[in-house]
């Protein structure tokens, strides 16, 4: 790997490939069953079992807090998580631009394998392909996860009037981080993406009972996700504004280029709609686990606007909080 | 320094409204004019927990929303020529054309190069790393963002940036009040001035309303204890019968604004007629490039000739912006016009009234 750049010939599946594999990824992973390099994964699992996919595009590749290898395993990771499935196994693509630095790839896959070690999965399959310059961003990622369902039946029809609707901490720091960066405004401040696998903080919730659902509310943020709860439903969610964890700079940042942190993605943070008697319980156990110390309750599930998610400003007025629609543009002043 | 979670969260806010709520006062209708308020306001609630006598109106403050439907038939024409790199703040990128399907998103995803930005100065650097293209900013706001966009042309003239001109469609506020409030069917009782241009301009720019039209004015800013503060003044000018400018916004505006930014603006910009949606043709509301920097016109580069047309689809915008009615009263809002599928600018623009509406609807 002496050339400092990604050219098409690594996606050629010929010697450059095999170098790639041999040089980068094998090292970095010390996974056996990616060592046998099969056209795929023989895995030893039994019992209900958790399975999710998603694909990473992120701009810039690198930012506070994460970068785009890190996403990619803590995306997949969460989402078996939020299903409660502990995470085992993950699948690893590349879509490589070509004229990608080999520096930018090799701190790239060291994030993944770091991230994967913290996740306790294995990556047991991969592959990788390279695309012409201008025909992508850098590097495209595509994880797909299994995990064994350990905590079944988590699901918003399980949700009741009366019950709580936790965070496991604050909001909108890594949509704020990430566009804040896009910018280049991220000189000299504080923010930093909350970028982290979920899997501890799931089992610590759903241990303790009473735990309806979980999710992650990543792209369109905590006003989306919870609008996805709510939608033709006959209960509402009520949030109460001054009850909700957001750090000051990210309520700077989102101020300063016109977003609201409830629409801004968060990756590593969980919502989980509570039964009210184990809410308390699952408050604490969220704040007892490292990544949940900002754990808050932030609202409930009442009758008031059936299918809605509602907004109580810090005037005592109500308003609805609808979903995102199109992307968050940056605005004129 | 006061931090603005002090005005978000005001201490003091729940005597405020009882005072509000006990002045016994006939109708009073409020206006606003800076699309900024409008989104604050209907953020915060504000306007379910005004008694029912009080109505809060959103005027012509949203750059985005009076421009006409011909201007954004042009500017999609731009879109399409060769060569050309499109320079835009978010804003426009969803806001239809006369064609209410069409818009610089829709011609982006089919292949036109068109970005947005958050500074006139981004288009720069753009227009310096594509020598061979030409890098058209489309310079739309109000006088808050007049100084950027002036000090981008200068800064292209320095450079030699030859590849850079902008599309001047910068608005003037006091042209379009003065047009607003000599309409026949006009009905406000005081004006929220808005804290962003007045930063600019000075709080002395919106004097002509209370000396000239016997308005009552308070230049008021953001957060919800800026809004709630600014209310109660204008009903106290209001209940007293003594209308006069009042600036509340104090950590920002100075009587006589930012003088380096004016400098920049009479620089570089000349007033001159323009085109707003709802109120038609209002002379010396608009800003066009001096002649020194007619070179940088995009207008001229590009024959930028918008026809006034006729809107058909039914979009009551325009009387929206003239606070004649309320967006709930456009037979379209939230029905055929929504934000997914805005019909007019009020709902596509993050600053429009009927988008503020529609987002923050307030639970019954």
């Amino acid at each position: 790997m002496n050339q400092d750049i990604i050219t098409l010939d690594y996606g050629s599946g010929g010697r450059k490939t095999a170098q790639l594999i041999d040089e980068l990824l094998l090292p970095a992973f010390q996974s056996d069953t990616l060592n046998a390099l099969g056209d795929g994964a023989v895995l030893d699992l039994s019992g209900p079992l958790v399975f999710s996919t998603d694909s990473f595009v992120v701009s810039p590749l690198f930012f506070p807090g994460g970068d785009i290898g890190k996403l990619s395993v803590c995306g997949t990771v969460n989402d078996l998580a939020m299903c409660g499935g502990i995470p085992r196994y993950l699948s690893l693509s590349f879509i490589i631009e070509e004229g990608l630095a080999v520096e930018e790839l090799k701190c790239i896959i060291s994030s993944i394998a770091r991230t994967a070690r913290a996740a306790g999965v294995e990556i047991v399959t991969g592959d990788t392909k390279v695309v012409e310059r201008g025909r992508g961003d850098g590097i495209y990622i595509n994880t797909s996860g299994i995990g064994t369902l350990t905590y079944p039946g988590l699901s918003s029809d399980n949700i009741r009037e009366g019950d709580a609707v936790l965070i496991s901490g604050s909001i909108g720091d890594h949509g704020a981080t990430v566009m804040m960066a896009r910018n280049g405004l991220l000189e000299g401040s504080p923010l930093s993406s909350d970028c982290q696998p979920l899997h501890k903080l799931a089992k610590a919730a759903w241990s303790c009972g009473g735990v309806r659902v979980l999710r992650d509310p990543t792209r369109g943020g905590v006003a989306t996700t919870l609008n996805e709860f709510t939608e033709g439903r006959n209960f509402s969610i009520e949030l109460e504004a001054d009850d909700l964890p957001i750090h000051p700079p990210v309520q700077a940042a989102c101020d300063l280029l016109g977003l609201d942190p409830l629409y801004c993605a968060n990756e590593g943070k969980l919502l989980a709609v509570v039964a009210p008697d184990r809410a308390e319980e699952v408050l604490h156990a969220l704040q007892n686990t490292p990544g949940g110390e900002e754990a808050a309750v932030i609202g409930r599930v009442t009758g008031r606007a059936p299918g809605k998610v509602i907004l109580n400003t810090f005037l005592g007025a109500g308003r609805v909080l609808s979903k995102l629609t199109g992307a968050q543009l940056p605005r004129i002043c | 320094m006061l931090s603005e979670s002090a005005f978000r969260r005001p201490q003091g806010a729940e005597k405020l409204l009882t005072a509000i709520r006990e002045m016994d006062l006939p109708e009073a209708r409020l206006m606003e004019v800076c699309g900024t308020h409008t989104m604050a306001i209907a953020k915060s609630g504000l306007r379910q927990v005004l008694p029912g006598n009080i109505r809060l109106l959103s005027g012509p403050g949203c750059p985005v929303c009076v421009t006409p439907a011909g201007v954004m038939d042009e500017i999609l024409r731009l879109s399409e020529l060769p060569g050309v790199i499109l320079t835009t703040y978010g804003d426009l990128m969803r806001v239809p054309g006369s064609d209410p399907e069409d818009s610089l998103q829709r011609r982006k995803a089919l292949g036109a190069d068109i970005r947005w930005v958050y500074s006139p100065m981004d288009s720069l650097e753009i227009a310096a790393e594509h020598p061979e293209r030409q890098v058209v900013f489309l310079g739309v706001g109000f006088e808050t963002t007049a100084p950027g966009t002036a000090l981008a042309v200068l800064e292209a003239k320095r450079r030699g940036l030859r590849n850079f001109s902008m599309l001047c469609l910068l608005k003037r506020t006091e042209p379009a009040l003065r047009a607003l409030i000599r309409r026949p069917d006009f009905r406000v009782n005081g004006f929220l001035c808005p804290g962003h241009v007045a930063t600019i301009l000075g709080a002395d720019a919106f004097r002509f309303l209370p000396e000239e039209y016997g308005l009552p004015a308070v230049v008021s800013g953001f957060e919800t204890g800026d809004l709630l503060t600014a209310v109660y003044r204008l009903l106290c000018q209001i209940r007293d019968g003594k209308p006069a400018l009042e600036n509340e916004y104090i950590r920002a505006v100075s009587p006589e604004g930012n003088t380096a930014a004016r400098a920049l603006m009479s620089q570089v910009l000349e007033e001159r007629p323009d085109i707003w949606r709802g109120l038609g043709a209002i002379e010396g509301s608009g800003f066009g490039l001096k002649a020194e920097f007619q070179d940088y016109d995009a207008a001229r580069r590009f024959d930028f000739c918008p026809q006034n047309r006729e809107n058909t689809t039914g979009c009551r915008c325009g009387a929206i912006i003239c606070g004649q009615m309320s967006p709930q009263d456009c037979p379209l809002f939230g029905k055929r016009c929504q934000p997914d599928h805005p019909v007019g600018p009020c709902m596509v623009s993050g600053e429009g009234a009927c988008a503020a509406a529609f987002h923050y609807r307030r639970i019954e």
